[in-house]
């Protein structure tokens, strides 16, 4: 029999089309389909100026809208030769370990309540809306900040919110408890989970599926430890590994990342200075402060011109990876020296994840798809975009 | 290891292929193959215990319109065990462009491929599955080749592939791009 999965299935995190052959309940052969969300961003992305693409590589991978705009802004500032200032490298250690925290919960949140444990939906998304609610504190705009800038921050972090902060991190392990007591030992979760959905170290990696899929899979590769950025290497954390790469696996080192991000936020908490550099000091990049354009004839030229212009970069190519929530991710950009992009391309660590999908779920049940794909964590925006 | 090194280490293992180092702005390890070599470099690349790079990241291209050669492929790739990461680069022409496909040494390559020929129209051959990706089927012209058309106004004609001159092209692609000095 052949069942044609979404692409309005409710578990298909969006819109994944799946044709499944079925023997009884056994997946014969799956073919996914994608493209439903194909906006067009990295054509759209050609005709902006350069500070114009962060809005739309934030809303590519949706769930991890910092991590998206930092590799970004990080891939261009290569091309600058720009060295953005230490404190700017925390912000962005922080703010990218929150996302990590925020995209993990939804995950964690969507994926119980698939396969049947609805009640961690309710909690997780409790506590991820304290995240929004520290995105809104600091940009005004809970899921897509646009708070990055090529060369810093749009500005400096609002009043309050390390405190914020800080109230948030005191608050979170407790609760990762009390998920880890409804899923962890949960009988009914084991079952669904263990031994589903398996893939080995070496195919995971040579098909893509790095990052939390692999690590599950036994292999150890995270970009943080591999390739550092932003002074990775002088924080304290581990990279959770598992053997067994199955659904279960993948569950344990979410959940081990999700109290390493935390121990990596209080470090950076740590070490930023309540006032300090918030972008490079460079006139052609960074805006120059508000109140001095409404007093000042040369921060007005300054302000006009890179708010009407934008600024030029050198001709080149540059790829920085970065570790965001679903593995190495990256933006493959291409300058011709002019103010737009000529060519801006994202890593995007679903597409990959989803590619798999067929390995992973030919042979099994029906009723462990919807574990699977919740497992891969698959966000239909990164996988189209 | 840098470009010129990684080089020559890739022309010992592949015998008289063309392999050249190149310069980029990031100092990311870069070399140009050309386009018949690339099976046999990408097979040296995975298998040499001492390159072994066995994560392909991303296929991608980029379309340098108007310029000869026209586009180039480009192929991230990781080496895990060792620590190392380079991007291998391959020049096609404008017309026909057409690069053997490595979803055999890399299974990961085969949606990455499908995304480009689909946006770029560049064609790998012994692709086991051809298709568009992410545009629909009966889709014409590939969206991002430099001289599809972006921000004309054009009553939109179904069925009806949209007819621009070159001049028009040119203009559009140029429209309000500053160059540097």
């Amino acid at each position: 029999m052949t069942v044609n999965m979404g692409p309005q299935h409710p578990s298909t995190h969006g819109v994944l089309r799946l044709v499944l052959e079925l023997d009884g309940e056994t997946v014969l052969s799956c073919a996914p389909t994608i493209g439903y969300l194909h906006t067009g961003i990295e054509k759209t992305a050609e005709q902006k100026k350069w500070q114009q693409v962060i809005p739309l590589v934030e809303r590519m991978d949706y769930l991890s809208a910092q991590s998206n705009s930092m590799a970004f802004c990080m891939s261009v500032e290569k091309l600058l030769g720009l060295e953005v200032p230490q404190r700017v490298r925390d912000i962005r250690v922080l703010l990218a370990e929150l996302q990590r925290i925020n995209s993990h919960l939804v995950w964690l949140g969507t994926h119980g309540m698939e396969v049947g444990a609805v009640s961690v939906m309710l909690y997780a998304f409790r506590e991820r809306e304290l995240l929004l609610n520290l995105n809104e504190m600091l940009a005004g705009f809970r899921l897509f900040p646009s708070y990055m800038r090529v060369g810093g921050l749009r500005e400096d972090l609002p009043r309050g919110f390390d405190d914020a902060v800080k109230a948030f991190l005191e608050r979170m392990p407790l609760k990762l408890d009390e998920y880890e007591d409804l899923l962890t030992k949960n009988e009914i979760y084991l079952k669904r989970t263990q031994g589903v959905g398996v893939v080995s170290q070496a195919d995971a990696i040579a098909w893509g599926l790095v990052g939390p899929i692999a690590r599950a899979a036994g292999s150890d590769y995270d970009v943080r430890k591999y390739f550092p950025y932003n002074g990775y290497e002088t924080y304290d954390f581990n990279v959770p590994t598992q053997t067994k790469g199955d659904v279960y696996s993948r569950y344990l080192v979410r959940v081990a990342e999700l109290r390493e991000s935390m121990k990596i936020c209080r470090q950076a908490l740590e070490r930023i200075s309540p006032a300090g550099a918030y972008a490079v000091d460079d006139p052609r990049i960074t805006p120059p402060p508000k109140d001095k354009v409404y007093t000042e004839m040369e921060a007005l030229i300054q302000h006009f011109l890179i708010y009407s212009q934008g600024f030029t970069v050198p001709a080149g190519d540059a790829y920085v990876p970065v570790e965001g929530p679903r593995g190495e991710q990256g933006f493959y950009v291409v300058s011709d020296g002019s103010n737009r992009p000529w060519r801006v391309k994202s890593r995007a660590p679903s597409l990959l994840a989803c590619q798999a999908l067929e390995r992973l779920i030919v042979g099994g049940l029906i009723a462990d798809v919807i574990a699977v794909i919740g497992s891969i964590d698959v966000v239909m925006g990164d996988v189209d975009r | 290891m840098d470009s010129t090194a990684l080089a020559a280490v890739l022309q010992e293992a592949a015998p008289g292929a063309a392999i050249e180092p190149a310069p980029t702005a990031d100092l990311h390890t870069t070399i140009y193959v050309s386009a018949d070599d690339l099976p046999a470099v990408a097979q040296a690349l995975r298998d040499r215990p001492d390159l072994a790079f066995d994560f392909l990241a991303e296929i991608t291209a980029a379309d340098y319109w108007p310029r000869q050669p026209r586009y180039e492929v480009v192929y991230v790739l990781v080496s895990i065990a060792n620590r190392l990461r380079l991007r291998v680069k391959v020049r096609l022409p404008a017309d026909d462009p057409h690069v053997a496909t490595v979803c055999r040494i890399w299974p990961a390559a085969n949606w990455l491929e499908r995304e480009v020929w689909d946006l770029f129209g560049i064609a790998f051959d012994g692709h086991p599955d051809p298709r568009r990706l992410l545009m629909p089927e009966d889709w014409d012209g590939f969206p991002l080749r430099k001289d599809y058309p972006v921000q004309i106004r054009k009553t939109p004609n179904a069925g009806q592939p949209l007819q621009v001159t070159e001049e028009e092209f040119r203009q559009n692609v140029m429209k309000d791009r500053l160059t540097r000095g």
